[in-house]
């Protein structure tokens, strides 16, 4: 997560802020605009207001500075919405440009006929194998299928800690661009020039292959049909008023339609998407679809491996138990000689408990004769020979068999204590001390801190969360009782994982999960969001919509809740959008009538100074509203872990009722402002 | 305003609610095709009538196949009656010998009444006879309820059913509303009326000697009065419970002989109410979300409060134009607007009435709208604005509200942070799509309608009230006869080839074409999966929904029609109070 | 398709005599049994003479009768062309029509009833506001030579309260005030 910081970068950027100014101009391409019907509308009031005044001054007709200011106004609207969208797609553009730095052409040494050739890497095709030694450039995407190497995936992953790759297992995938930094390994290439992983990534980021996603079509549907609403309501105005004796002006009828229509969500709706997808990036997350994203707000089920996401991915030793006979100091001491050699983390987990609890140091053991006995298969334990002193450590029935050859049972004391560790989830280990049992130490899952809160949270949410290990029930169940998750799957399978995905969506519930093997891929395809973990086969990666460069599977938790956050941000701006209109009537028909009506000044409650302040007000405050929502469409809307109920009525609150409210001082303050220097 | 009138509202109120439930479970049952006590007596006759239309009642529809089902039996049936009123001087049953009606007007009176809209052109006491009446234009009282009610159960199917390709089968659905509800209701409903003075016999017109001839201004002696006639009450019944509003007479539910009694006038409120109110109830047992069904019903009884508490503070308040009269409520008088209203009813009793015949598509009157205040008036045609949907005309304004509710759940839906669902189906692009169509259709119809009426001056003739009110009028039109309603600000001359032919196109489009959308989404409802809820869920069960409901509906009619309403009814208003007179 | 046609015709011609022929007339029937003068108007008969409808008003003028509101039902009662008049509240017709019918009701400068000076719904309104009664019981009363008192009384018993205490308004049957009066107090002339 080195990149978080990232995200704090300030929303106006100057250097993005410029180049989305100019993006805003080339946007006004018709064929750009026609894509959003909302604004499309406002473009084409915009041209026909221009067009007015331009043939006004040729035939000397004066216009007032008034139709002047409503068409400079009306650009603008055009121009903001435009720039909201340029400025979604501006940090993703400055990404987009380092990663293409890292895709630069490089020299690919390509094994051909046991010889080495030098290629052009743009030149390799699926299937060549390549070799790439340390200091080179990875040419493409592939899989190692010979040697070991460690490798800088930082122009990917922003991480500059060197990664270890290596054939076989599910540490095999390597990506273009990325550089070898020890050691020689040979690779073969699975993507063509054009589809590779950094290809994908640097149009995923600038928003190149950017889809609408289905709820934005559904969105884009309502706001064209708001328009067309609105367009009939405005059309059919003049009748009314030439009924009524007081025909209006077209610029007065177009900033009535301007006004009305939803222009804020419609100007900010692309850009809420995009900065979606964006804060998915700042999180180190690709997200292969906008779609995707989507589907991660609606996520009903979570499917959480153990390892990693709800527990730290090693166990530790918590406790050590003596057997009859035996102090606790004893047996820390034992462990802790026994493990002196063992590299593994639970080894040095012993060591470091024993100095925590009885202040015994790692000794030097040079100066003894020491003789290590490693782990095996056939007596799956291990120790150590220390001045005729035999201890052993491992698994119960391990050292049962141990002790029973030299003439010692397991004493029911020591049994019962692996038993009860056993039955709170942990793992036994015994220590035994020429050839009696010394004690057990408590090997426990450490569950992440603050996981137990993130999942009350979830639940709150109706999110479900289900816990996938390999443990057996046991101790599975004793570890999700403790993280506080609502289901686990124990000694869990592949396909297992796939008949519980499969069980979900037939409920109609939505999945997502986390994987990394080749033989999470099936399920990861299966599953509504599927993240990947950098770390993990090409095959897991392909078949996700999600990659996770990171690879730190607990951040599921957080795809779901930005996918809830751009879901929530649209449905805010929406309402907040409808909602303004009351306001604007309010200012717009008064000044519109009460030339002929004076009565009609009733209904102009803001008191707005004059029909020409109120009618521009109300353009002014339209166009300005949208760039002043534009930090709040980029960072999203603020997020809760609340109930739907809770939820809802805190966003009506702030965007329904604040949406009606808002305008009515909005447009108040640019009357003021207007009348006092006179610009109307 | 008075302790008795708001008494009076209240007990109407409460009634509305007990009925509920009662009526509601009934529906869902027979529908649902559950036992009920009736199958004894209705089972028989619907086994004849699936024989004699050879209809299989087992066969189930898709919704295309359930939308041309109806269409074609809407189109036969108005056909029919086209005929009849083309025809019935040849026809048995004309006592008075009235000639056959002319094209236009047949054609927008078989329009109108096919479409529940029951807008009516002609002056019914002399230019119908009594088959016409009967066979032709109470018979459509009967079926097009029936259809709306078949419609509105065929989208519940759809909303609680899953992944099921069809939503019923029409001819049942239709068959069982009008043997287990509508027939032995109206039955009933009209042997009461007729004990509070409702007519029915098929006699010949009656003429008496009045008690003292009258001599006009021109010197003409008018020394008797001739009574209409006829089969009235049969006639009556439907035409409230089946939210139709075709007034035997054209004074409708004003005319002593339709409406006789303060207690007959009570009843019929009621029965316009009772199966679209029974319809929320339904609703929430169908789809298994009960408090669902509830808060539907609370945003629909808010707005009919509001609505009707708003006419009736209007209503009481009188005309400031008038002089030397006493307006003032007392003992020994209602006060008040009393133009166009009748005595018995008083304020209280007409206001109800007008604001639940303007919330239910039923658009029958007991008072005369056009002369309502400027505010009251405007509060009817805003009823008819929102849709219909405050409890709504019976099927009509269920499958009317579900529209809204999927509106809704769509706009406020996201701000739950998933994408918008509602009972468990996901509301996609086509949903939304088909649901701005059926929203669309009414204010095109009415906005463009109007706009054409309003600036033509051969359209212009037909004004009665001129000013600001003479908009309101043509606007009432427009918007009575697109949402199915009725009633009318009845000064307009509506029977011209312009308003015949334009207002039976509103209306069979303002019916037809909100329908097909809606059956569009029911079918696309039923074949999605249902999500189960969870307390994720976007909650469609709770009053912040039933506030959230009642916005959407306030705010998109608020947003569509309020410059229409700002030069019509609220300028008038404004006018009035300044003193001014057209 | 054709099959849906051949439903729609079958079921149309089905219904129609169920629901526009068998109802109608079991309906009547049944009423014709069970309540034969109030499904025949409630006629009332007076030496043998159809003189009304109990329900159906009548115009009266003159000082000796109790007059009904004001009827834009054709010429004035027609009771073959009921409506009102839909003048809208702003209309200067209305403003006038009312203007005349106070000055040709009022007393003194006495505020008339407004129901009185106001056309009804159905243009066959057959009461009026007790209020509107009274109003007109002094005129009455000296016309015909009688004690404003026995107007009064006679008003009293003729008012009908509202249905069941809370419905619709109080209000008093013009034509069986006026029999009751020709019954009573009978103008010789």
């Amino acid at each position: 997560m080195t990149k978080r910081g990232k995200s704090k970068r300030a929303v106006w950027d100057l250097k993005i802020v410029r180049r989305a100014a100019v993006d805003a101009i080339w946007k006004l391409n018709p064929q750009t605009m026609m894509r959003n019907p909302v604004m499309f509308v406002v473009e084409i009031g915009s041209v026909l207001t221009t067009v007015l005044l331009v043939r006004g001054y040729r035939h000397g007709l004066l216009h007032s500075g008034f139709s002047l200011q409503i068409t400079v106004w009306l650009w603008f609207t055009v121009l903001f919405a435009n720039f909201a969208e340029a400025m979604a797609e501006g940090r993703g553009k400055a990404q987009a440009d380092t990663l293409r730095k890292a895709k630069s052409e490089t020299i690919a040494n390509l094994l051909r006929d046991g010889h080495i050739e030098q290629v052009a890497s743009a030149k390799l095709r699926t299937g060549d194998v390549v070799v790439a030694s340390a200091g080179e450039f990875i040419p493409g995407d592939g899989e190692i299928i010979e040697g070991v190497a460690s490798v800088d995936e930082s122009a990917i992953t922003g991480e500059s800690a060197p990664v270890i790759r290596e054939a076989g297992g599910d540490r095999s995938a390597v990506t273009g661009g990325t550089r070898v930094l020890s050691d020689q390994i040979k690779v073969r290439i699975t993507s063509n020039p054009g589809e590779t992983f950094l290809d994908r990534m640097i149009s995923l980021v600038e928003g190149a292959s950017r889809q609408k996603t289905p709820n934005e079509i559904a969105l884009n549907i309502l706001l064209a049909g708001l328009t067309i609403i609105f367009l009939l309501a405005v059309v059919t105005l003049q009748p009314f008023a030439i009924y009524s004796g007081a025909p209006q002006t077209v610029f007065v009828l177009v900033s009535l339609l301007v006004c009305l229509i939803p222009t804020t969500i419609g100007g900010l709706l692309s850009a809420i998407g995009i900065a979606g997808m964006d804060r998915l990036i700042q999180h180190n997350v690709l997200a292969m679809s906008g779609r995707a994203v989507e589907a991660a707000g609606d996520v009903n089920t979570l499917l959480l491996d153990k390892t990693g996401t709800i527990t730290f991915g090693n166990r530790q030793a918590t406790e050590f138990v003596p057997a009859p006979g035996f102090t606790g100091e004893q047996v820390a001491d034992a462990a802790q000689l026994s493990s002196l050699a063992d590299e593994t983390p639970e080894g040095r987990s012993i060591v470091v408990l024993a100095k925590e609890k009885y202040g015994l140091r790692g000794r030097d053991l040079a100066t003894h004769e020491a003789h290590f006995i490693p782990f095996t298969a056939q007596t799956r334990m291990s120790g150590i020979n220390l001045d005729g002193r035999e201890i052993r450590k491992g698994a119960v029935d391990a050292v049962a068999r141990y002790l029973e050859q030299n003439g010692n049972a397991l004493p029911a004391d020591v049994r019962a204590a692996v038993e009860k560790i056993a039955n709170t989830g942990g793992t036994p280990l015994v220590v035994a001390e020429n050839g009696r049992a010394a004690g057990v130490v408590h090997l426990k899952d450490i569950v992440k801190g603050g996981i137990r809160e993130r999942f009350a949270q979830l639940r709150a949410m109706g999110i479900r969360t289900v816990m996938i290990t390999g443990d057996n029930p046991l101790t599975a169940a004793a570890i999700a009782r403790e993280a506080g998750v609502d289901d686990f799957l124990a000694e869990a399978t592949p396909e297992d994982k796939m008949r519980l995905i499969k069980h979900e969506q037939s409920q109609g519930k939505l999945v997502a999960m986390t994987g990394d093997g080749t033989n999470d891929a099936p399920a990861l395809a299966q599953a509504d969001v599927g993240m990947a973990m950098n770390t993990g086969t090409q095959a897991a990666k392909e078949a996700g919509n999600m990659v996770d460069l990171d690879s730190n599977p607990t951040k599921l938790i957080e795809v779901v809740e930005i996918g809830k956050q751009l879901l929530m941000t649209r449905g805010a701006l929406t309402t907040f959008s409808i909602s303004n209109d009351v306001a604007k009537y309010f200012a717009i028909i008064p000044a519109m009538f009460s030339g002929t009506f004076p009565v009609l000044n009733a209904l102009n409650v803001m008191h707005l100074r004059t029909p020409q302040s109120a009618v521009l007000s109300a353009v002014i405050f339209n166009a300005l509203i949208i760039v002043a929502l534009i930090p709040l469409a980029l960072r999203g809307v603020s997020y809760r872990a609340l109930s739907a109920e809770a939820l809802l009525r805190r966003n009506l609150f702030l965007y329904g009722l604040g949406g009606l409210i808002a305008p009515f001082i909005g447009i108040k303050l640019i009357d003021v402002l207007l009348t006092a220097s006179h610009l109307a | 305003m008075t302790a008795q009138g708001w008494f009076q509202i209240s007990v109407f109120f409460l009634a509305v609610l007990a009925l509920a439930k009662p009526l509601g479970i009934y529906m869902a049952r027979f529908f649902e095709h559950e036992r009920t006590f009736f199958d004894p007596v209705a089972r028989p006759v619907e086994r004849i009538i699936y024989k004699l239309t050879r209809v299989d009642e087992q066969h189930e529809m898709r919704w295309t196949e359930y939308g041309a089902a109806m269409l074609m039996f809407s189109v036969v049936s108005m056909l029919l009656l086209y005929v009849f009123l083309r025809l019935q001087h040849f026809l048995p049953l004309n006592p008075q010998g009235f000639p056959g009606a002319a094209p236009d007007l047949s054609f927008n009176t078989a329009a109108s009444f096919t479409t529940n809209t029951n807008w009516q052109a002609y002056v019914p006491e002399t230019t119908v006879s009594y088959l016409t009446q009967m066979a032709g234009l109470a018979y459509h009282n009967f079926v097009s309820a029936a259809v709306g009610i078949a419609l509105a159960i065929a989208f519940i199917r759809g909303i609680a059913r899953h992944e099921r390709e069809t939503i019923g089968n029409f001819w049942v659905d239709m068959t069982r509303a009008t043997l287990w509800l509508l027939l032995p209701v109206c039955i009933g409903f009209s042997i009461v009326l007729v004990s509070q003075g409702v007519l029915q016999n098929l006699k010949p017109y009656q003429t008496v000697k009045l008690v003292q001839p009258q001599r006009s201004a021109d010197g003409k002696v008018t020394s008797t009065q001739t009574l209409a006639m006829g089969p009235v009450a049969s006639q009556e019944a439907i035409k409230m419970f089946g939210t139709n509003g075709g007034g035997f007479f054209n004074a409708n539910s004003a005319h002593p002989f339709e409406n006789p009694t303060p207690l007959s006038n009570f009843l019929e409120m009621l029965a316009i109410f009772a199966i679209p109110s029974g319809l929320t109830y339904t609703l929430g047992r169908m789809t298994g979300s009960q408090r669902h069904g509830w808060a539907v019903w609370s945003a629909m009884a808010v707005l009919f409060l509001v609505g009707g508490t708003t006419v009736y503070w209007a209503e009481s308040h009188g005309n400031p134009l008038l002089h030397g009269v006493d307006e003032q409520h007392t003992a020994s008088q209602s006060g008040g607007n009393m133009e166009g209203k009748e005595v018995r009813f008083g304020i209280a009793g007409s206001a109800l009435f007008a604001t639940a015949t303007t919330d239910a598509s039923c658009g029958a009157v007991n008072s005369m709208h056009d002369s309502y205040m400027p505010l009251g008036g405007m509060v009817l045609l805003v009823n008819i604005l929102l849709g219909e949907v405050v409890f709504g005309g019976v099927g009509a304004g269920m499958y009317g509200i579900l529209i809204f509710i999927i509106l809704t759940v769509f706009i406020a839906g996201l701000m739950v942070g998933r994408t918008p669902e509602y009972l468990g189906k996901k509301i996609e692009a086509y949903d939304v799509k088909m649901a701005m169509l059926a929203i669309l259709i009414l204010p095109l119809l009415i906005l463009v309608f109007t706009a054409i009426s309003v600036v033509w001056p051969s359209f212009l003739a037909s004004i009665a009230n001129p000013g600001p009110h003479g908009l309101s009028e043509i606007f009432y039109a427009f918007a009575s006869g697109a949402g199915n309603n009725g009633s009318a600000f009845a000064g307009l001359n509506a029977n011209t080839l312009w308003y015949n032919t334009t207002l039976g196109v509103d209306m069979l489009f303002g019916r037809f074409l909100m329908i097909i959308p809606m059956l569009a989404i029911a079918g696309n409802l039923a074949r999605k999966k249902t999500v189960p809820a969870s307390p994720g869920t976007f909650p469609v069960a709770t009053p912040t929904f039933a506030v959230l409901l009642m916005s959407v509906i306030l705010v998109v009619g608020a947003l569509t029609y309020f410059p229409v309403l700002s030069l019509g009814p609220v300028l008038e208003h404004l006018l009035m109070a300044a003193g001014k007179v057209f | 398709m054709k099959k849906h046609f051949v439903n729609a015709v079958l079921m149309t011609v089905v219904t129609t005599v169920l629901l526009g022929i068998v109802y109608p007339l079991a309906v009547t029937a049944i009423a014709q049994v069970l309540f034969r003068s109030k499904a025949d108007g409630q006629i009332i008969y007076r030496n043998g003479q159809a003189i009304g409808s109990r329900i159906i008003g009548q115009p009266f003028t003159g000082p000796e009768y109790f007059h009904s509101r004001p009827s834009a039902a054709g010429d004035g009662y027609d009771a073959a062309q009921s409506g009102g008049s839909n003048l809208s509240p702003t209309n200067h017709i209305l403003v006038e029509d009312v203007e005349k019918r106070v000055k040709a009701e009022q007393v003194g400068s006495n505020p008339v009833p407004i129901d009185l000076v106001t056309a009804s719904a159905s243009g066959l309104d057959p009461d009026i506001s007790p209020a509107a009664a009274y109003y007109q019981m002094a005129r009455v009363a000296h016309s015909r030579g009688i004690p404003e008192s026995a107007v009064q009384s006679l008003i009293e018993r003729h008012t009908q309260r509202r249905q069941l205490g809370f419905l619709g308004a109080s209000h008093v049957n013009v034509l069986e005030l006026n029999l009751a009066l020709d019954r009573l107090y009978p103008v010789h002339n």
